[in-house]
């Protein structure tokens, strides 16, 4: 047991640092240290373009997407060389966030079921930053239950005609292309009717609304398709599989979003250090100890649990399924941290302004910012049953729609 | 990065199972439960002809000189069979103790007696209520003899030794402890059993009159010496409510699977799933909680104060929560004394305890990231 890497990672760490020394844009680097929480925003720069241009100069170094193979914009390394790279880009990193979705999404699902023309056209220029992907898949009426989404394409001649809406897309409003799955056989079970598609977002019928959210941030986007023509060509996966083609994308979607982790536990650690309640510092305070040592000690759970799986990929084997928890309990751990650090500042906790007596309204954010944490890349209850199914066995739900042709399941309206 | 054990170390796991598995069914632990026996002393025959109580003692103090990773994979196997021995009083507290303070005579005397299964060791530190504290300690050393009463002892009603904290001064520092080493069939202590929680594992008083005892270590470095001793102890309890935890956690799911009420497995509702998945939650943090206090222990880091009590908590809380709701999951089963959910209710509990309770290791921890944050 030791945490050292082997001579050829070491050897490749030392590549990394050195080109990541050279290269970074430094006058970045204390702003983006400081946020760590949620999404980053920088005071004079928008987050868009500098993560281009970081991501250009990756993808002429070598370093875009680099676990992907070399002819489709990537350096065909090795997944350890992967975490290793991110742990050298360090926070440089957070400049990839819009990028994420491709990187992490669509790329593979591209890599995995587009032609070959397709890889080598769109996946050089979604590595390097050049163009940013988004996933269209979610929708009013379904969230959990993806696979009962209404979004129809019809085919006429080579092409396909697409109607309907999407929502919760991060990044629409400066995406070039989107992964979008759609209703292609209504008479069909849900699962067997859906078919997998890519589309450019400036295609005519094409609009994107930004969602106003519970935070008062606009992150996420409504996408509505009026006639939208996508060409037989852009297909992903034959129709009526688009449902197994999803797969490939949430099973990404999970391990990416798990990947970057925030819990809270540093800031609070901090800001009970030089609290001062009425007896003395908030933690020196019994109450306030115990819950911090029990936040603590989840949060080295989480950062340990991630060092295991790191070390089965350096032996080259297949992580097992601890890794599943990872969102599952940061989730939660934010949002009761925010509400502890909130009780603890009193009846200023309700401020929400850059003062001082607040920290800066961080717990205060991130409070009204956590819930999405719970919520987006599969809510705590479908994680549960992630872990219930495929971790112990336990059986699937009951499910009453499962042979229903979709046009016949009841619903709220259509 | 090999944050894992070896193949080697993992074989050692396995056997222990194996074993285990074959000489400490329920079955037998409920002999002990029963009271028809204060421990299961064939197992503890064959753990030392397994090699297991010495895997950790080095070879020239008769064991098998393998190290701690090897003993935190059995530790792990300890917990999971809930096994009715004195292990952790023996191995993990008083043979550790002589390990660090120990001088050559007195590892010669106890060490190999402790691999072979001669001896049964555990340490005295408590008197009443109260977590670990040099204040606490009031038993008496004086010209060579204790005077004083220490409760709870673990397995002190069968214990042929005792490491024990007794004060030596009054001058409210840490120097005030010194530790002592005392053979408990040589006079002067008056045993009685306590009873507790958890039946398989003893709990005793020891009065000590006058009682004989040796330095172990020296004089007034007694509370620095436990502190290291706690430590240690800390993170090979945790393997023990790890593997307690998983057992737990198993015990749950498979009833969940076999139970079918309203018609179907028990195990596809999800308010029943989502209990399942918080205790896999909870069985997984502690995991690698305990990996990092095992690497913190084995490599002697500077980390191991902070790891320990992270691993301790982590490990308590996982325990505790999937003992509990294994009962829950198997409904008024489980409330039975037939079904052996509440034996692993009861060491969770019982081991939630005995090094000091959550509270105190969640200061422990908060002080000792401090220190590390100013350093």
């Amino acid at each position: 047991m030791n945490f050292d890497d082997t001579p050829q990672e070491a050897a490749f760490r030392e590549t990394a640092r050195k080109w990541v020394e050279a290269n970074a844009p430094k006058e970045l680097e204390a702003e983006l240290s400081k946020s760590s929480l949620g999404r980053i925003r920088l005071a004079q720069h928008d987050i868009v373009d500098v993560g281009k241009a970081w991501q250009k100069k990756k993808a002429e170094g070598g370093w875009a997407c680099l676990h992907w193979p070399r002819e489709y914009g990537g350096r065909g390394a090795t997944p350890i060389e992967r975490v290793i790279w991110q742990q050298e880009e360090g926070v440089y990193g957070k400049l990839t966030q819009p990028f994420q979705i491709g990187e992490g999404m669509c790329g593979p699902t591209v890599m995995a079921f587009g032609s070959e023309d397709a890889k080598r056209r769109y996946l050089p220029k979604l590595a390097a930053g050049e163009e940013i992907w988004c996933q269209l898949f979610s929708e009013p009426s379904a969230g959990s239950d993806v696979a009962g989404l209404r979004t129809r394409a019809e085919k006429k001649g080579d092409n396909w005609v697409v109607n309907g809406q999407k929502i919760w897309t991060s990044g629409a409003h400066y995406s070039d292309y989107g992964l979008l799955i759609a209703r292609t056989d209504p008479n069909v079970p849900k699962h067997k009717g859906l078919t997998m598609f890519f589309l450019d977002m400036k295609s005519p019928g094409v609009e994107v609304r930004p969602i106003r959210q519970a935070n008062g941030m606009q992150e996420f986007n409504e996408v509505y398709f009026t006639d939208v023509v996508i060409p037989d060509s852009q297909r992903l996966g034959a129709v009526g599989e688009g449902w197994s083609v999803s797969l490939t994308t949430l099973m990404n979607e999970r391990m990416s979003i798990g990947s970057r982790l925030a819990t809270g536990v540093p800031e609070m650690f901090e800001f009970c250090s030089n609290l001062m309640l009425e007896d003395g510092l908030a933690i020196d305070d019994p109450a306030v100890r115990s819950k911090l040592a029990s936040w603590a000690a989840k949060s080295s759970g989480l950062k340990y649990t991630s060092y295991r799986t790191i070390s089965a990929l350096s032996k080259g084997e297949r992580p097992g399924p601890e890794n599943s928890i990872g969102k599952l309990v940061s989730g939660m751990m934010l949002q009761d941290i925010a509400t502890y650090a909130m009780d603890l500042q009193g009846a200023a906790g309700v401020l929400t302004g850059s003062d001082e007596e607040t920290v800066q309204g961080q717990f205060q954010q991130m409070l009204l910012s956590s819930p999405s944490m719970r919520i987006a890349g599969g809510t705590d209850e479908i994680l549960r049953n992630i872990i219930a199914e495929r971790v112990l066995g336990l059986p699937g739900d009951i499910r009453v729609d499962k042979d229903v042709p979709y046009n016949k399941i009841p619903t709220k309206g259509r | 990065m090999n944050f894992d054990f070896s193949d080697d170390q993992k074989q050692l796991r396995d056997q222990a199972r194996k074993f285990l598995t074959e000489k400490c069914s329920p079955k037998a632990v409920r002999v002990v439960l029963d009271g028809k026996a204060p421990y299961d002393k064939e197992l503890w025959k064959g753990l030392a002809e397994m090699g297991f109580l010495g895997v950790a003692i080095p070879e020239e103090f008769g064991g098998a000189g393998a190290g701690h990773l090897e003993l935190c994979v059995i530790a792990e196997e300890m917990g999971r069979a809930n096994a009715p021995v004195p292990f952790s009083s023996t191995v993990y507290l008083a043979a550790e103790a002589l390990l660090i303070a120990g001088s050559d005579a007195q590892k010669k005397k106890w060490l190999p007696a402790i691999a072979s299964g001669e001896a049964i060791g555990t340490l005295a530190l408590f008197e009443g209520k109260g977590n670990p504290s040099p204040k606490n300690v009031k038993l008496m050393a004086a010209n060579g003899v204790l005077n004083g009463v220490k409760k709870p002892v673990a397995d002190g009603a069968i214990a042929d030794f005792a490491v024990v904290a007794a004060r030596n001064g009054s001058s409210g520092r840490d120097s005030d402890i010194s530790l002592f080493l005392v053979d408990l069939r040589a006079g002067g202590v008056e045993v009685k059993s306590l009873s507790n929680l958890d039946p398989t594992r003893g709990q005793a008083e020891i009065t000590f009159r006058d009682c004989k005892a040796e330095p172990l270590g020296a004089t007034g470095e007694g509370w620095s010496i436990l502190t290291q001793v706690l430590d240690r102890a800390a993170v090979l309890c945790a393997f023990e409510q790890v593997g307690g935890s998983d057992r737990a956690l198993e015990m749950g799911r498979d009833y969940a699977l076999d139970r079918i009420a309203f018609g179907r497995q028990i195990g596809s509702f999800q308010a029943v799933k989502h209990m399942l998945a918080d205790m896999y939650v909870s069985a997984t943090l502690a995991r690698s909680n305990s990996y990092y206090g095992a690497w913190a222990l084995s490599t002697n880091a500077a980390e191991l104060p902070e790891a320990a009590a992270a691993a301790r908590i982590s490990a308590t809380q996982a325990f505790q929560h999937c003992a509990k709701n294994n009962i829950q999951v198997h409904g008024g089963m489980g409330f039975t004394w037939e079904f052996d959910c509440h034996m692993y209710y009861r060491r969770a509990n019982a081991m939630a305890l005995v090094l000091g309770s959550l509270s105190y290791w969640e200061d422990q921890l908060i002080d000792r990231m401090r220190k590390k944050n100013a350093a």
